[in-house]
């Protein structure tokens, strides 16, 4: 008995640990990520002091070594032999900083610090040695840094936008050859390749620009950070390449802008564009359906019961209402019951975590109107509780069992809330994005 | 009158009439089921949480795997899916090349219901049939995929291969063959007086039920329920097919029997009519970027598979991998309703009404 026990006290001092330590991670994460996202402010350190401004490119590629181990030990062998005699400068301030950084943000694995330490020492060696004359350099750095931190991305990416590597190849053929190489390698093998290919080319890409264009390459520069956040790495070394041969740039921004176009109408899809030229025109036939449930809706139960409501374009135009916490019981008790709206079949029942908050969403459906409802509602992460469905639709049963084993959500009222899929000795909810793997016997 | 004791009986996970890894917990009362107690996620693979690492092409083998009796379907909503939130309009070439794969899937999906169930029954021959004529369509798929099961065959954005030359010939030949094994199917089988008595008024339930447990597919209109979304929220090109939706209206074993073996009928009037508007020629694929990254949002595809109901919710952050992706599991929705359809039933009805639901275990556990 008391055997039992204390295996239960061990497991579940285990999860805690477990969690704890996920959290750390998590934060330690999204602290060294806050730091790219800041492009405005860092750019304000290039020009007041430019050893800040290395020393942000460090905290970059700090973040870079956390996230993608692997590529970092391999992309930095790449990127030490080239920036070797860059090392120089700033050896020992890239080196405790990068150090401070890595202890900071890598708790537990030595072997990720021990790689993440030269390749960020790499980097900024490089982002160093530019500075120290233009801050342009600094933000290009930066750029490099970007670039490599999506090196999969990049490698990837090409073979996808084929018009920007074909514009490359007219502004350097030898360059562009490689890179077309690079991505020819990367598309039939895999990472080893592409890091390895990776780190020169996109310092190739950097070297260029300041070589050439001083001013200029400066505010082309940050506008190019900018749209490092949002954008391909890979794209930005090929504006890059643009600014240099001036000839060249125009004809090469155009193309480029044309296969952004391309590019964006692609992957933000028609959906966007489609509801952008429909919507304001002539609404999506089901916005008379959403405005009549809203309007049933808010008449009898209250205008705060809903936080929002819209027509989901990407989802075939589905009416959404997004249902205030407190009310969520009742609507659904409405929309089954309410004469009007019979929503008489659940369709789908599930939970998502958005990190910010956990959600429900709920597909309806009315055989008698034979119109659809999609129903979500926000819960608090740390704590998701909610009413169970189970007592008006039969089928939201196994679905909140479901949600309750992966998510860990609550589901109060229902009459067997069990770990449906993966038994009750198991700890910690999967699909949660904290969840980290725990294993008595390991 | 006899004196009986509760007893509990196990049943599975290793049963050869869960046709898979179902375990059931029952306790009886002398022959009597007083209460059913379904265990199930023994295949339970994580396909959701695979998924958040995967991108979206990288998935779709996974989704073979889910429902393994019927993977055409499978791999069509998750690329409906994708298209649906990217706005990708896919070439008419290939959603002929998806209409005729899935619905030929259908039909051995359901085929291999019907010889099974058979067989639950103790009739060994019918199983043999239906074998002989899914090898046959398994062949087909296997020159289109290149694989007999798990086909892997669609693409965001259309199919990987195009049909080799004469499979479309090939095709229109099976649909005469097969529906003259139809006959056969119902002379051999559906007159039976000893099926008749044990299918006919078994695991009934009504139409409200159905609808409470948000049953799907077959089981929903063996209860009268005209809904069909290849019909009712025509998705591909299924709007362009001249078929029937079959219903039934008793509700019991016997209806869903009657249903599925009538599907095989549409299905068959669905794969001629594709074969025979088949353009000649046209792309396979639409233009799609080679990283695909579906936009920012959410959403939530449903589509009509053998079993039933099977959506795709994709959560997007943006990024080449879904930040969320949840398959709505016909089997796992239908089979809900086995403990109430049990309760009260005769312990010699259990493998009747268990296999007139058709699960697919690899489906309900996900």
């Amino acid at each position: 008995m008391s055997g039992e026990k204390d295996l239960e006290q061990l497991k579940k001092e285990a999860a805690a640990k477990a969690k704890a330590a996920a959290l750390a991670k998590k934060k330690a994460m999204a602290e060294a990520e806050g730091g790219p996202s800041s492009e405005g402010a860092s750019g304000e350190a290039d020009d007041l002091a430019k050893k800040k401004a290395a020393a942000v490119a460090k905290a970059k590629a700090a973040a870079a070594a956390k996230r993608k181990a692997m590529e970092q030990a391999e992309g930095g062998s790449g990127s030490d032999g080239a920036s070797g005699d860059a090392d120089d400068l700033a050896k020992k301030k890239a080196a405790a900083v990068a150090k401070a950084k890595a202890a900071a943000a890598v708790k537990r694995k030595a072997m990720e610090q021990a790689e993440g330490g030269p390749a960020s020492e790499g980097d900024s060696g490089e982002a160093d040695d530019l500075a120290k004359k233009k801050a342009a350099a600094v933000a290009k750095a930066k750029a490099a840094a970007a670039a490599k931190r999506k090196a999969m991305e990049q490698a990837e990416g090409g073979p996808a936008s084929e018009g920007d590597s074909g514009e490359a190849d007219d502004l350097a053929k030898k360059k562009a050859a490689a890179v077309a190489k690079a991505k020819a390698a990367a598309a039939a093998k895999r990472k080893a390749m592409e890091q390895a290919e990776g780190g020169p080319v996109s310092e190739g890409a950097s070297g260029e620009a300041d070589d050439l264009a001083k001013k200029k390459a400066a505010a082309v520069a940050k506008a190019k950070a900018a749209a490092a956040a949002k954008k391909k790495a890979a794209e930005l070394g090929g504006s890059d390449a643009g600014v240099d041969a001036k000839a060249k740039a125009v004809a090469a921004a155009k193309a480029k802008a044309a296969a952004a176009a391309k590019a964006k109408a692609a992957a933000a899809g028609k959906g966007d564009s489609g509801a952008k030229t429909s919507e304001p025109k002539q609404p999506s036939p089901n916005q008379v359906y959403l405005d009549k449930y809203v309007k049933i809706i808010t008449e009898h139960l209250g205008e705060n019961v809903l936080e929002d409501f819209y027509i989901n374009s990407l989802s075939k135009d589905v009416p959404t209402i997004v249902v205030s916490r407190s009310a969520y019981y009742k609507i659904a008790e409405f929309l089954k019951y309410n004469e009007s709206l019979g929503f008489d079949y659940l369709s789908e029942l599930h939970g998502t975590d958005f990190e910010t908050h956990m959600e429900i969403y709920v597909h309806l459906y009315s055989y008698k109107n034979r119109q659809s409802v999609a129903m979500k509602v926000k819960l608090d992460r740390e704590a998701p509780e909610i009413e169970s469905l189970q007592p008006l639709w039969a089928g939201a049963d196994w679905a909140e069992c479901e949600a309750y084993d992966l998510l860990g959500i609550q589901f109060a009222g229902h009459p067997n809330l069990h770990r449906i899929m993966l038994g009750e000795d198991w700890v910690g909810h999967p699909l949660r994005r904290d969840y980290e793997p725990y294993d008595v016997e390991v | 009158m006899i004196r009986t004791e509760e007893m509990l009986l196990n049943v599975g996970p290793q049963h050869p009439s869960t046709h898979g890894v179902f375990r059931l917990v029952l306790k009886i009362d002398g022959e009597i089921i007083v209460e059913a107690t379904p265990v199930i996620g023994y295949l339970h693979r994580g396909t959701e949480k695979l998924a958040e690492n995967l991108q979206y092409t990288q998935i779709i083998p996974y989704t073979d795997r889910m429902d393994y009796i019927s993977a055409m379907t499978n791999n069509y909503v998750i690329c409906h899916a994708v298209e649906t939130m990217m706005g990708i309009q896919v070439p008419e070439r290939a959603e002929y090349l998806r209409v005729l794969a899935m619905e030929l899937n259908r039909v051995a999906s359901h085929l291999l219901w019907w010889g099974t169930y058979i067989l639950d029954f103790g009739a060994t021959s019918p199983l043999l049939y239906a074998f002989r004529e899914r090898e046959l369509i398994i062949n087909l798929l296997n020159e289109l995929s290149g694989a007999r099961i798990t086909f892997n065959y669609m693409r965001v954005g259309g199919v990987k291969w195009d049909a080799p030359e004469g499979w479309i010939e090939k095709v229109a030949d099976f649909v005469p063959y097969m529906r003259e094994q139809l006959k056969g199917y119902h002379d051999l089988v559906t007159g039976n007086e000893i099926f008749l008595n044990r299918t006919k008024g078994i695991g009934k339930y009504t139409k409200e039920d159905a609808l409470n447990y948000s049953l799907s597919g077959p089981n929903l209109r063996c209860t009268g329920i005209k809904w069909d979304l290849r019909k009712d929220e025509p998705y591909s090109i299924y709007d362009r097919f001249d078929f029937n939706v079959v219903t039934r209206e008793d509700g019991d074993a016997y209806s869903r029997y009657e249903c599925r073996l009538a599907e095989i009928e549409e299905s068959l009037k669905i794969i001629e009519q594709a074969a025979e508007q088949f353009p000649k020629d046209g792309e396979t694929m639409a233009k799609v970027p080679k990283i695909i990254k579906v936009p920012k949002g959410e959403g939530f595809v449903r589509i009509e598979a053998s079993r039933g109901e099977i959506g795709c919710y994709i959560a997007s952050d943006g990024k080449k991998e879904p930040y969320r992706m949840k398959f709505r599991r016909p089997s796992f929705y239908n089979l809900q309703i086995l403990p109430k359809l049990l309760k009260g039933e005769n312990i010699s009805n259990l493998i009747a009404i268990l296999g007139a639901v058709d699960i697919v275990l690899g489906e309900v556990d996900g």
